[in-house]
């Protein structure tokens, strides 16, 4: 439902710093609005995200209801061996997604 | 035929700019009345403190890129980058973003290491006002580094009410 989408360089030279680039589908609702029946409308974000490589953590991110909807990420890390790269997001009401891609460092 | 052309144009024009500053007058007061929690300067001061503890905060080594003129409040893409070697002695642990005026002041924080070969990120944030936004570095020897951005915003988030 939520489909993330992660571009991460397929190949890269060893010691290489790669840009990672991740977009996920999410509403990110703040839980200030009001719906059309004066009722609030209670928070829904996705309040944490990490990346790992090959198992070791390289990045993790908290998000607050100020990210905007469909939260995208753009960081950096160094390609040090052929591996996976895997990315978990989860949040409010047991949100959890995960996605991962491959890398041939040479 | 082209007489008339260039005459009635100006006019045309005229009446435009008239109506959209019509619009603006009616609107501004509109956009005050929707408004709703909203936070503080102090806030996010607090909200800073939550995060640095009693360290102090200077200026420097870390660049906050955000347009000064923003048009929709929804989404605002932004660049914060450091200045660091990011070697094992010397790197960045964690960046923290913070603005003034949302209903809640922390944005986003993220911890990287020495492993991210460069101390960067991008992401798109809400802003509910024209307002200041504040980022903060960590640097593994503990000391904290700020940049901030006085930002102006035109349409805000937040004001919209959505669909239950």
């Amino acid at each position: 439902m939520s489909a993330p989408l992660i571009n991460v360089p397929a190949r890269a030279k060893r010691g290489d710093v790669i840009a990672i680039k991740t977009l996920i589908s999410h509403e990110m609702e703040t839980g200030f609005r009001y719906g059309t029946n004066g009722v609030l409308i209670p928070r829904n974000i996705i309040t944490e995200f990490v990346c790992t490589y090959n198992g070791e953590e390289i990045f993790r991110a908290d998000f607050h209801q100020a990210v905007a909807a469909n939260p995208f990420l753009t960081f950096y890390t160094v390609a040090t061996a052929s591996g996976t790269i895997a990315f978990t997001w989860t949040g409010d009401n047991g949100f959890s997604e995960t996605a991962s891609a491959n890398i041939t460092v040479e | 035929m082209m007489d008339r052309g260039t005459e009635t144009n100006p006019t045309r024009r005229k009446l435009l700019f008239g109506a959209s500053c019509l619009a603006a007058g009616l609107g501004a007061p509109l956009l005050l009345a929707v408004r709703r929690a909203q936070a503080t300067p102090a806030t996010m001061a607090t909200a800073i403190r939550q995060v640095v503890g009693e360290a102090s905060v200077k200026p420097g080594k870390v660049k906050l890129d955000l347009p000064p003129l923003v048009e929709n409040g929804n989404t605002v893409p932004f660049t914060v980058s450091v200045d660091s070697p990011m070697t094992p002695s010397d790197y960045v642990k964690a960046i923290h973003v913070f603005n003034e005026k949302n209903p809640q002041s922390n944005v986003i924080g993220v911890r990287l290491g020495p492993r991210a070969g460069r101390a960067s990120f991008t992401s798109r944030m809400r802003l509910a006002d024209s307002e200041k936004v504040v980022a903060i570095a960590e640097l593994s020897d503990g000391s904290f580094w700020s940049d901030s951005v006085d930002v102006v915003v035109t349409i805000a988030a937040c004001v919209e009410d959505g669909i239950p």
